[in-house]
């Protein structure tokens, strides 16, 4: 990346992987259960919490000075549910069908505990810049694991991916139906997600032991 | 040199070879190790892991054959060509169908613990071997093959290897197998066809416009949920001729497995006897309900809430569940004080599950697992209390 210093470049990479939100803090795990049944549904949230991340960080490290630090959590608050606001009007106005599906989480982001965790931890200490590469990279690292999740949900519980029936047609027979494979409805559950984030969490940590914490 | 001191030195060459575990499990199937611990004082017991898992495997084997016996028999008489129940002809086209049952759930639970062994290092475990025996019981005989596979890995790495294998689960392993089959590939668990061998593909045939006759082997508890009346009497309940999973329906072999166990101080007779108290005083409270007018004939809920309360004990897999299950003593409440109540709610919960939610006939399967999360809970506060207890004892004498 040469656009980026290699100390810029760090804020991004680190929380896709060895700092994920998702996987190493643990963070916005309700979201990632929620709405991981489907790809589509999936893309268009990380999308919306990048947004939401990206923005709040810059505005609020913009105006870090001047928050009183008594009140800095409503001010937080505030600006996350303004930003929240404007992107679940925008998917009301131009992806209706897919705001409906995603029903109440895109107004639960602001719930969602890694925003308020880089709000606190990051855009308080650092300069816009900064923090906007922040917000790209924690959404970004929180995206991944979404898509991750959603993709083995989708083509194992629905076989299919985006909606496309990659697999063959459940009803007609088509593609490996036909040799009598059916689709896992418990990958539709809230339980194989929760599995499937843990498989990640397994599989990454024993590709890196330094992540693996002392008991 | 014998093949006992030849194996041992085959072992002593390849000390540090990756294979090393896979093969001491077979060794330890022929032979008692050599090896001897290296320091303090150890008790040496003949009955280790190995011994309590074969009586149990030995108290499953006529629930097995019986079980066999009643695949053909069920088939057949769906079929319209009825056998004898005790016919040669209705064990081998069981024998035919379970055999591969048998032979999946052992291969792929096996190979999966070998890998974990062989990637951990460590010695292979035998608690796949009653795992393994359980898994074809609780099925239904139609049950794909691959699915079942799909399902014992399922099982046995996120129920068991995850936690850190054997001894070390929270959740019964054949229990988290089966509820992986039932939530994954619904339609294969439950409704009237898959009960009986045979049935499904009758079923398609049809489908596709063959003139033939339906194939219904519907379980009595799902006759039930639906408020139709069934036509097996108590007896055929009690010895198991009805239709039902593999190994699970009668209820008289479960029994004598159960004294068995009971008897050779595998099983806890505790955990048993609660359970049954259980069920019996959940059924006796819809009886009662029942009995007092609460409920108008025509709930959905009538017909399972009107069953004569111990017939309870007869249908579906409670008996099996009781026996075999919930006395896993890995997963139970180790205290006894605890065991009582973990007992009692299993039973309990099992026929309100059954009662209340229909879809979900076999309450016993979720009541274990629920009752599995809630043992060392229930064991923290028989601890805590007796801790309790004994400080007050201590301070009245000391007063």
């Amino acid at each position: 990346m040469g656009l980026l210093s290699k100390k810029d470049a760090k804020l991004i990479s680190d929380p896709l992987l060895d700092n994920n939100p998702i996987t190493i803090q643990v963070l916005g795990i309700c979201s990632a259960l929620a709405i991981t049944a489907e790809l589509k549904a999936s893309i268009v949230m990380a999308i919306s919490v990048m947004f939401v991340l990206a923005m709040g960080n810059v505005v609020i490290s913009l105006i870090r000075n001047i928050i009183p630090s008594k009140i800095r959590i409503i001010v937080q608050l505030v600006i996350a549910a303004a930003l929240v606001i404007i992107v679940d009007q925008v998917l009301k106005a131009y992806a209706y069908e897919l705001s409906k599906q995603l029903s109440v989480f895109v107004g639960l982001i602001i719930t969602n505990c890694i925003i308020m965790g880089r709000f606190e931890a990051f855009a308080l200490a650092n300069g816009p810049w900064k923090s906007f590469l922040d917000g790209i990279g924690n959404s970004a690292g929180y995206g991944l694991i979404l898509v991750i999740v959603a993709f083995f949900r989708e083509l194992l519980g629905s076989g299919s991916l985006l909606g496309f029936k990659v697999l063959g047609d459940s009803v007609e027979k088509t593609g490996v139906y036909a040799y009598g494979y059916e689709n896992n409805g418990f990958m539709l559950l809230a339980p194989m997600a929760l599995i499937t984030v843990g498989l990640i969490i397994w599989v990454q940590r024993s590709r890196n032991t330094a992540l693996i914490e002392d008991n | 040199m014998g093949l006992k001191e030849n194996l041992h030195n085959i072992k002593e060459k390849n000390k540090d070879k990756k294979w090393l575990p896979a093969f001491s499990a077979l060794h330890t199937f022929l032979y008692t190790p050599n090896e001897t611990t290296h320091s303090g004082g150890h008790v040496r017991a003949a009955d280790d892991l190995k011994r309590t898992m074969t009586m149990v495997v030995l108290a499953l084997i006529p629930c097995l054959i019986f079980g066999m016996f009643n695949t053909g028999f069920q088939h057949f008489k769906a079929f319209g060509a009825p056998v004898e129940f005790l016919s040669m002809d209705a064990f081998l086209f069981g024998f035919l169908k379970i055999l591969p049952l048998i032979i999946v759930s052992y291969v792929v639970g096996l190979g999966v613990e070998v890998l974990f062994a062989v990637i951990k290092n460590h010695e292979v475990e035998e608690g796949y071997f009653v795992t393994g025996m359980l898994v074809p019981l609780i099925v239904p005989v139609d049950i794909p093959l691959w699915m079942l596979a799909v399902a014992v890995i399922f099982g046995v790495v996120i129920g068991k290897e995850v936690f850190g294998g054997t001894g070390m689960n929270i959740l019964n392993p054949a229990l988290v197998i089966r509820a992986f089959l039932f939530f994954a590939y619904p339609t294969w668990m439950s409704g009237d066809k898959v009960w009986v061998e045979g049935a499904t593909e009758r079923a398609k045939e049809i489908a596709a416009g063959a003139n033939l006759d339906a194939i219904s082997g519907e379980t009595i508890l799902g006759s039930l949920a639906q408020g139709k009346e069934f036509v097996y009497s108590v007896s055929d309940m009690f010895f198991g001729y009805i239709p039902g999973s593999v190994g699970e329906t009668s209820t008289f072999l479960i029994l004598l497995a159960g004294i068995f166990l009971v008897v050779t101080k595998i099983g806890s007779w505790r955990i048993m006897l609660s359970s049954i108290v259980g069920a019996l005083v959940m059924g006796l409270i819809f009886n009662g309900v029942v009995n007092a007018g609460w409920i108008a004939e025509g709930s959905k809920f009538y017909s399972l809430m009107s069953t004569v309360f111990w017939h309870h004990l007869l249908l579906g897999g409670f008996a099996f569940g009781v026996v075999f299950m919930a006395t896993d003593p890995v997963t139970a409440s180790q205290t006894n004080k605890g065991k009582w109540y973990y007992g009692f709610f299993i039973g309990f919960i099992s026929i309100m599950i059954r009662v209340f939610n229909p879809a979900y006939p076999e309450g016993v399967m979720l009541a274990i697992l629920l009752m599995n999360v809630f043992a060392p809970t229930i064991d923290h506060y028989v601890v805590q209390g007796n801790v309790k207890r004994r400080l007050k004892r201590l301070k009245v004498k000391t007063a």
